[in-house]
Protein backbone atom coordinates (compact mmCIF):
# COMPACT_ATOMS: atom_id res chain seq x y z
CA UNK A 1 0.00 0.00 0.00
CA UNK A 2 3.35 2.06 -0.41
CA UNK A 3 1.67 5.86 -1.40
CA UNK A 4 -1.75 5.34 -1.41
CA UNK A 5 -4.28 8.77 0.17
CA UNK A 6 -6.58 8.23 3.16
CA UNK A 7 -5.47 6.45 6.13
CA UNK A 8 -4.85 9.93 8.17
CA UNK A 9 -2.31 9.87 10.72
CA UNK A 10 0.07 6.89 12.19
CA UNK A 11 -1.19 5.98 16.12
CA UNK A 12 1.46 5.29 17.91
CA UNK A 13 -0.04 3.98 21.67
CA UNK A 14 2.38 3.94 24.76
CA UNK A 15 3.33 0.60 26.58
CA UNK A 16 1.53 -1.45 23.39
CA UNK A 17 1.55 -4.71 24.90
CA UNK A 18 2.57 -7.36 22.33
CA UNK A 19 -0.61 -9.32 21.37
CA UNK A 20 -3.47 -6.63 22.02
CA UNK A 21 -6.06 -10.10 22.80
CA UNK A 22 -5.44 -13.61 23.39
CA UNK A 23 -7.15 -14.78 20.19
CA UNK A 24 -4.41 -12.75 18.30
CA UNK A 25 -1.47 -14.56 20.35
CA UNK A 26 -3.24 -18.18 19.39
CA UNK A 27 -3.38 -17.18 16.20
CA UNK A 28 0.04 -16.02 15.68
CA UNK A 29 1.14 -19.22 17.40
CA UNK A 30 -1.32 -21.39 15.43
CA UNK A 31 0.26 -19.58 12.31
CA UNK A 32 3.79 -20.12 13.14
CA UNK A 33 3.68 -23.36 14.06
CA UNK A 34 1.58 -24.73 11.42
CA UNK A 35 3.80 -22.84 8.65
CA UNK A 36 6.65 -24.78 10.20
CA UNK A 37 5.09 -27.84 8.77
CA UNK A 38 3.77 -26.83 5.74
CA UNK A 39 6.82 -24.15 4.96
CA UNK A 40 5.95 -21.91 2.62
CA UNK A 41 6.13 -18.04 3.38
CA UNK A 42 5.14 -16.85 0.06
CA UNK A 43 2.04 -19.33 -0.14
CA UNK A 44 0.82 -17.85 2.67
CA UNK A 45 1.89 -14.11 2.32
CA UNK A 46 -0.06 -14.55 -1.47
CA UNK A 47 -2.91 -16.03 1.07
CA UNK A 48 -3.30 -12.87 2.96
CA UNK A 49 -3.26 -10.96 -0.03
CA UNK A 50 -6.15 -12.83 -1.59
CA UNK A 51 -8.04 -11.93 1.92
CA UNK A 52 -11.30 -9.49 0.61
CA UNK A 53 -10.37 -6.06 0.59
CA UNK A 54 -12.92 -5.12 3.45
CA UNK A 55 -12.02 -7.87 5.51
CA UNK A 56 -8.63 -6.80 5.01
CA UNK A 57 -8.86 -3.62 6.70
CA UNK A 58 -11.58 -4.30 8.48
CA UNK A 59 -10.08 -7.88 10.74
CA UNK A 60 -6.65 -6.46 11.07
CA UNK A 61 -3.61 -7.90 11.19
CA UNK A 62 -4.19 -11.30 13.07
CA UNK A 63 -7.70 -11.06 11.70
CA UNK A 64 -6.10 -11.23 7.84
CA UNK A 65 -3.27 -14.08 10.17
CA UNK A 66 -6.47 -16.06 10.02
CA UNK A 67 -7.81 -16.01 7.21
CA UNK A 68 -5.13 -16.81 5.33
CA UNK A 69 -3.94 -19.67 7.74
CA UNK A 70 -7.41 -21.13 7.26
CA UNK A 71 -7.10 -20.87 3.15
CA UNK A 72 -3.28 -22.00 3.70
CA UNK A 73 -4.55 -25.33 5.55
CA UNK A 74 -7.16 -26.24 3.33
CA UNK A 75 -4.80 -25.68 0.32
CA UNK A 76 -2.51 -28.78 2.34
CA UNK A 77 -5.63 -30.44 2.56
CA UNK A 78 -5.09 -30.33 6.58
CA UNK A 79 -8.95 -28.24 6.30
CA UNK A 80 -11.99 -29.10 4.66
CA UNK A 81 -13.37 -26.23 3.12
CA UNK A 82 -16.37 -24.96 5.41
CA UNK A 83 -14.77 -26.57 8.42
CA UNK A 84 -14.23 -23.89 11.01
CA UNK A 85 -17.76 -22.75 10.03
CA UNK A 86 -19.43 -26.09 10.66
CA UNK A 87 -17.05 -26.27 14.38
CA UNK A 88 -18.68 -22.87 14.84
CA UNK A 89 -22.32 -24.04 14.32
CA UNK A 90 -21.92 -26.89 16.30
CA UNK A 91 -22.26 -29.00 13.66
CA UNK A 92 -19.99 -32.38 12.73
CA UNK A 93 -17.09 -31.30 10.21
CA UNK A 94 -17.25 -32.85 7.31
CA UNK A 95 -13.67 -33.42 7.98
CA UNK A 96 -10.14 -33.59 6.12
CA UNK A 97 -7.60 -35.99 6.49
CA UNK A 98 -5.51 -33.99 8.93
CA UNK A 99 -2.71 -36.05 7.09
CA UNK A 100 0.88 -35.88 8.50
CA UNK A 101 2.54 -33.04 6.33
CA UNK A 102 6.59 -33.73 6.41
CA UNK A 103 9.06 -31.56 9.12
CA UNK A 104 11.54 -29.93 7.71
CA UNK A 105 11.24 -26.26 8.61
CA UNK A 106 11.67 -23.87 6.11
CA UNK A 107 15.08 -22.23 7.28
CA UNK A 108 16.28 -19.81 5.18
CA UNK A 109 15.43 -18.80 1.33
CA UNK A 110 19.09 -18.31 0.02
CA UNK A 111 19.95 -20.37 -2.17
CA UNK A 112 23.64 -20.36 -4.07
CA UNK A 113 23.86 -19.84 -7.84
CA UNK A 114 26.59 -20.21 -10.56
CA UNK A 115 26.01 -17.62 -12.30
CA UNK A 116 26.98 -14.44 -11.32
CA UNK A 117 24.50 -11.29 -10.97
CA UNK A 118 23.43 -9.35 -13.73
CA UNK A 119 23.70 -5.78 -11.72
CA UNK A 120 26.44 -4.50 -10.09
CA UNK A 121 26.72 -1.74 -7.33
CA UNK A 122 25.78 1.87 -9.17
CA UNK A 123 24.15 0.04 -11.78
CA UNK A 124 21.27 2.54 -13.82
CA UNK A 125 18.00 0.22 -13.79
CA UNK A 126 14.29 0.82 -14.10
CA UNK A 127 11.42 -1.44 -12.80
CA UNK A 128 9.25 -3.58 -15.01
CA UNK A 129 5.87 -2.46 -15.36
CA UNK A 130 4.76 -5.68 -14.08
CA UNK A 131 0.93 -6.06 -13.09
CA UNK A 132 0.93 -9.68 -12.01
CA UNK A 133 -2.61 -10.98 -10.76
CA UNK A 134 -0.97 -13.35 -8.40
CA UNK A 135 2.08 -12.68 -5.84
CA UNK A 136 4.32 -10.36 -6.31
CA UNK A 137 7.34 -8.09 -3.94
CA UNK A 138 7.20 -5.55 -6.28
CA UNK A 139 5.49 -2.53 -5.01
CA UNK A 140 3.28 -0.70 -7.31
CA UNK A 141 5.02 2.97 -6.26
CA UNK A 142 7.95 1.44 -7.84
CA UNK A 143 6.44 0.06 -11.03
CA UNK A 144 8.12 1.65 -14.36
CA UNK A 145 10.41 3.85 -11.94
CA UNK A 146 14.39 4.30 -12.49
CA UNK A 147 16.72 4.16 -9.86
CA UNK A 148 20.24 3.38 -9.22
CA UNK A 149 21.85 -0.37 -7.36
CA UNK A 150 22.88 0.45 -3.90
CA UNK A 151 23.75 -3.32 -2.83
CA UNK A 152 23.51 -6.48 -4.07
CA UNK A 153 21.90 -9.25 -2.41
CA UNK A 154 22.33 -13.15 -2.23
CA UNK A 155 20.47 -14.82 -4.42
CA UNK A 156 17.05 -16.08 -2.86
CA UNK A 157 13.94 -18.20 -3.82
CA UNK A 158 11.58 -16.27 -6.12
CA UNK A 159 8.42 -15.51 -4.20
CA UNK A 160 6.26 -15.03 -7.66
CA UNK A 161 6.77 -18.48 -8.73
CA UNK A 162 7.31 -20.03 -5.14
CA UNK A 163 4.04 -18.82 -3.60
CA UNK A 164 2.34 -20.66 -6.68
CA UNK A 165 3.88 -23.80 -6.58
CA UNK A 166 5.58 -22.91 -9.93
CA UNK A 167 9.20 -23.80 -7.97
CA UNK A 168 12.12 -22.05 -5.77
CA UNK A 169 13.30 -20.20 -9.50
CA UNK A 170 16.17 -18.32 -6.87
CA UNK A 171 17.44 -14.98 -8.75
CA UNK A 172 19.62 -12.39 -7.35
CA UNK A 173 18.40 -9.26 -5.65
CA UNK A 174 19.31 -5.71 -5.61
CA UNK A 175 18.47 -3.09 -3.13
CA UNK A 176 17.25 -0.28 -5.54
CA UNK A 177 17.34 3.37 -4.28
CA UNK A 178 14.64 5.62 -6.19
CA UNK A 179 14.82 9.62 -5.48
CA UNK A 180 11.82 10.68 -3.93
CA UNK A 181 11.07 12.88 -7.05
CA UNK A 182 11.23 10.12 -9.59
CA UNK A 183 8.44 8.09 -7.52
CA UNK A 184 6.19 11.08 -6.68
CA UNK A 185 6.85 13.54 -8.94
CA UNK A 186 7.08 17.28 -8.07
CA UNK A 187 5.86 16.74 -4.65
CA UNK A 188 8.38 14.44 -3.87
CA UNK A 189 11.11 15.10 -1.37
CA UNK A 190 13.91 16.37 -2.93
CA UNK A 191 16.27 14.93 0.12
CA UNK A 192 14.60 11.90 0.60
CA UNK A 193 14.92 8.60 -1.49
CA UNK A 194 13.45 4.80 -0.59
CA UNK A 195 15.38 1.98 -1.03
CA UNK A 196 13.19 -1.07 -2.02
CA UNK A 197 14.55 -5.18 -2.35
CA UNK A 198 14.06 -5.85 -5.99
CA UNK A 199 14.71 -9.35 -7.73
CA UNK A 200 16.26 -9.62 -10.93
CA UNK A 201 13.35 -10.33 -12.99
CA UNK A 202 11.94 -7.24 -11.82
CA UNK A 203 14.42 -5.14 -13.52
CA UNK A 204 16.10 -3.77 -16.91
CA UNK A 205 19.09 -2.15 -17.55
CA UNK A 206 18.32 1.64 -17.83
CA UNK A 207 20.23 3.19 -20.81
CA UNK A 208 19.60 6.46 -20.34
CA UNK A 209 21.63 6.34 -17.32
CA UNK A 210 21.06 7.15 -13.29
CA UNK A 211 18.13 9.96 -12.11
CA UNK A 212 20.07 13.17 -10.91
CA UNK B 1 -7.08 -24.87 24.24
CA UNK B 2 -8.41 -21.23 24.50
CA UNK B 3 -11.52 -21.75 26.15
CA UNK B 4 -12.62 -20.00 28.74
CA UNK B 5 -10.44 -16.80 28.43
CA UNK B 6 -13.13 -13.77 27.99
CA UNK B 7 -13.37 -12.34 24.53
CA UNK B 8 -16.86 -11.31 24.63
CA UNK B 9 -18.17 -11.65 21.55
CA UNK B 10 -15.67 -10.96 19.06
CA UNK B 11 -16.48 -13.05 16.03
CA UNK B 12 -12.37 -13.38 15.63
CA UNK B 13 -11.98 -14.50 19.16
CA UNK B 14 -14.75 -17.57 18.47
CA UNK B 15 -13.02 -18.53 15.04
CA UNK B 16 -9.38 -18.64 16.44
CA UNK B 17 -11.17 -20.81 19.17
CA UNK B 18 -12.62 -22.95 17.15
CA UNK B 19 -9.81 -23.27 14.51
CA UNK B 20 -7.46 -23.97 17.52
CA UNK B 21 -9.63 -27.02 18.81
CA UNK B 22 -9.75 -28.57 15.07
CA UNK B 23 -6.08 -27.87 14.49
CA UNK B 24 -5.40 -29.69 18.05
CA UNK B 25 -7.84 -32.44 17.44
CA UNK B 26 -5.40 -33.35 14.14
CA UNK B 27 -2.06 -33.21 15.82
CA UNK B 28 -1.50 -30.38 13.72
CA UNK B 29 -0.39 -28.43 16.72
CA UNK B 30 -0.44 -28.96 20.45
CA UNK B 31 -1.81 -26.81 23.04
CA UNK B 32 1.65 -26.72 24.94
CA UNK B 33 3.42 -25.61 21.74
CA UNK B 34 1.33 -23.36 21.06
CA UNK B 35 1.89 -21.35 24.59
CA UNK B 36 5.49 -22.13 24.05
CA UNK B 37 5.52 -20.00 20.98
CA UNK B 38 3.13 -17.09 22.68
CA UNK B 39 5.67 -17.11 25.77
CA UNK B 40 9.19 -16.84 23.17
CA UNK B 41 7.73 -14.03 21.75
CA UNK B 42 5.94 -11.83 25.12
CA UNK B 43 9.30 -12.62 27.08
CA UNK B 44 12.48 -14.16 25.17
CA UNK B 45 12.69 -11.39 22.05
CA UNK B 46 12.27 -8.16 22.01
CA UNK B 47 14.00 -4.83 21.46
CA UNK B 48 16.29 -5.39 24.50
CA UNK B 49 17.83 -7.49 21.96
CA UNK B 50 17.90 -4.72 19.36
CA UNK B 51 19.23 -2.71 21.87
CA UNK B 52 22.23 -4.76 23.11
CA UNK B 53 23.20 -4.47 19.77
CA UNK B 54 23.63 -1.18 19.08
CA UNK B 55 25.31 -0.60 22.46
CA UNK B 56 27.77 -2.78 21.23
CA UNK B 57 28.59 -0.70 18.53
CA UNK B 58 28.77 2.36 20.19
CA UNK B 59 31.22 1.73 22.55
CA UNK B 60 33.14 -1.32 20.33
CA UNK B 61 34.37 0.31 17.31
CA UNK B 62 35.58 -2.79 15.75
CA UNK B 63 32.34 -4.86 16.69
CA UNK B 64 30.79 -1.12 14.64
CA UNK B 65 32.54 -1.78 11.81
CA UNK B 66 31.79 -5.88 11.60
CA UNK B 67 27.99 -5.10 12.31
CA UNK B 68 27.80 -2.56 8.99
CA UNK B 69 29.61 -5.14 7.13
CA UNK B 70 27.68 -8.26 8.02
CA UNK B 71 24.87 -7.68 10.20
CA UNK B 72 23.66 -11.03 10.73
CA UNK B 73 26.93 -12.55 11.75
CA UNK B 74 27.64 -9.38 14.08
CA UNK B 75 24.03 -10.00 15.46
CA UNK B 76 24.99 -13.77 15.82
CA UNK B 77 28.16 -12.89 17.97
CA UNK B 78 25.89 -11.52 20.67
CA UNK B 79 23.38 -14.70 19.91
CA UNK B 80 20.65 -13.51 18.11
CA UNK B 81 19.12 -14.92 15.24
CA UNK B 82 16.56 -17.01 13.29
CA UNK B 83 13.42 -16.71 11.23
CA UNK B 84 12.92 -13.45 10.56
CA UNK B 85 16.60 -12.19 10.88
CA UNK B 86 18.53 -14.72 8.78
CA UNK B 87 19.64 -11.60 6.22
CA UNK B 88 20.49 -8.74 8.90
CA UNK B 89 21.30 -5.19 7.42
CA UNK B 90 22.20 -2.40 9.57
CA UNK B 91 22.04 1.27 8.47
CA UNK B 92 23.90 4.15 10.53
CA UNK B 93 21.92 7.06 11.42
CA UNK B 94 24.27 10.01 11.25
CA UNK B 95 24.30 14.08 11.18
CA UNK B 96 23.76 14.23 7.52
CA UNK B 97 21.58 10.34 6.73
CA UNK B 98 18.70 9.54 8.87
CA UNK B 99 17.75 6.32 7.98
CA UNK B 100 13.52 4.95 8.42
CA UNK B 101 12.46 1.64 7.89
CA UNK B 102 9.10 -0.03 6.40
CA UNK B 103 7.25 -3.24 4.73
CA UNK B 104 4.68 -1.87 2.48
CA UNK B 105 3.50 -5.25 1.23
CA UNK B 106 3.23 -6.39 4.60
CA UNK B 107 4.97 -5.97 7.77
CA UNK B 108 8.30 -7.72 7.41
CA UNK B 109 10.14 -6.71 10.47
CA UNK B 110 13.47 -8.12 12.40
CA UNK B 111 12.10 -10.43 14.96
CA UNK B 112 15.02 -11.82 16.90
CA UNK B 113 16.22 -8.31 17.46
CA UNK B 114 12.93 -6.56 17.89
CA UNK B 115 10.23 -8.73 18.85
CA UNK B 116 6.81 -8.82 17.12
CA UNK B 117 6.26 -5.14 15.04
CA UNK B 118 3.87 -2.81 17.31
CA UNK B 119 0.81 -1.71 16.36
CA UNK B 120 1.56 1.39 13.95
CA UNK B 121 4.43 -0.25 12.12
CA UNK B 122 1.49 -2.75 11.03
CA UNK B 123 -1.15 -0.43 10.18
CA UNK B 124 -1.83 1.33 6.68
CA UNK B 125 -1.01 4.57 7.46
CA UNK B 126 2.52 4.24 8.45
CA UNK B 127 2.79 1.48 5.35
CA UNK B 128 1.12 3.90 3.06
CA UNK B 129 3.02 7.00 3.82
CA UNK B 130 5.97 6.86 5.56
CA UNK B 131 7.53 6.19 1.49
CA UNK B 132 5.63 8.85 0.20
CA UNK B 133 6.14 11.90 3.24
CA UNK B 134 9.21 10.46 5.60
CA UNK B 135 9.64 13.96 6.91
CA UNK B 136 5.66 14.49 7.75
CA UNK B 137 5.32 11.35 9.38
CA UNK B 138 8.63 11.54 11.65
CA UNK B 139 7.37 14.86 12.52
CA UNK B 140 3.78 14.00 13.23
CA UNK B 141 5.46 10.89 15.40
CA UNK B 142 7.77 13.54 17.13
CA UNK B 143 11.43 13.74 15.10
CA UNK B 144 12.60 16.23 13.58
CA UNK B 145 14.51 16.55 11.20
CA UNK B 146 16.58 19.36 10.24
CA UNK B 147 16.15 20.31 6.14
CA UNK B 148 19.67 19.43 5.33
CA UNK B 149 19.50 15.54 6.61
CA UNK B 150 18.76 13.44 3.54
CA UNK B 151 15.91 10.81 4.32
CA UNK B 152 16.11 7.00 3.65
CA UNK B 153 13.59 5.23 3.85
CA UNK B 154 14.53 1.40 3.69
CA UNK B 155 11.13 -1.11 2.25
CA UNK B 156 11.99 -4.39 3.64
CA UNK B 157 9.91 -5.94 -0.02
CA UNK B 158 12.20 -9.26 -0.03
CA UNK B 159 14.56 -11.13 2.80
CA UNK B 160 16.74 -8.86 3.87
CA UNK B 161 15.61 -6.97 7.45
CA UNK B 162 16.76 -3.91 8.35
CA UNK B 163 17.60 -2.13 11.85
CA UNK B 164 19.06 1.59 12.11
CA UNK B 165 21.94 2.19 14.16
CA UNK B 166 21.03 5.51 15.51
CA UNK B 167 23.10 8.31 16.56
CA UNK B 168 24.50 7.75 19.83
CA UNK B 169 23.05 10.70 21.93
CA UNK B 170 25.98 13.07 23.23
CA UNK B 171 24.93 13.14 26.81
CA UNK B 172 25.54 9.48 27.06
CA UNK B 173 28.81 10.20 27.65
CA UNK B 174 30.86 7.79 29.92
CA UNK B 175 27.36 5.66 30.33
CA UNK B 176 28.57 1.94 29.88
CA UNK B 177 27.94 -0.59 27.58
CA UNK B 178 25.52 -2.61 30.02
CA UNK B 179 23.71 0.82 31.01
CA UNK B 180 23.75 2.26 27.33
CA UNK B 181 21.13 -0.69 26.18
CA UNK B 182 18.32 0.83 28.36
CA UNK B 183 18.92 4.40 26.32
CA UNK B 184 17.92 2.37 22.72
CA UNK B 185 14.00 2.46 22.03
CA UNK B 186 12.44 -0.12 19.67
CA UNK B 187 11.56 3.41 17.51
CA UNK B 188 14.75 4.45 17.45
CA UNK B 189 16.44 1.18 15.71
CA UNK B 190 13.27 1.64 13.33
CA UNK B 191 14.38 4.76 13.04
CA UNK B 192 11.21 6.92 14.01
CA UNK B 193 12.52 8.26 16.84
CA UNK B 194 16.26 9.02 18.36
CA UNK B 195 17.71 7.25 20.98
CA UNK B 196 17.64 9.05 24.35
CA UNK B 197 18.31 8.31 28.29
CA UNK B 198 15.74 6.03 29.72
CA UNK B 199 12.26 7.45 30.66
CA UNK B 200 12.83 9.83 28.44
CA UNK B 201 10.80 8.53 25.21
CA UNK B 202 7.13 7.95 24.64
CA UNK B 203 7.32 4.12 23.10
Amino acid sequence: MGGMDGFGRVVREPDEPIFQERWEARVFAMAALALARAPNTDAFRHAIERVAPEAYLRDGYYGRWMAALETRLVEEGLLAAGEVDARLRGEPAPGAPGRALGLGGEGSALRHLDSAPRFAIGDAVRARNHQPHGHTRLPGYARGRRGTVARVHPAWVFPDTHAHGEGEQPTYAYAVRFDARELWGAEGDPRASVIVDLFEPYLDPDPSGAPT
Amino acid sequence: MSGGHDHGSDPRALRAEALESLLVEKGVVGTDGIDAVIRHFEQDVGPMNGARVVARAWTDPAYRERLLEDGTAAIAELGFGGPQGEHMVVVENTPRVHNVVVCTLCSCYPWPVLGLPPAWYKSPAYRSRIVREPRAVLSEMGLELAPEVEVRVWDSSAEVRYLVLPERPPESEGVDEEALAGWVGRDAMIGVARAGAPGSRDE
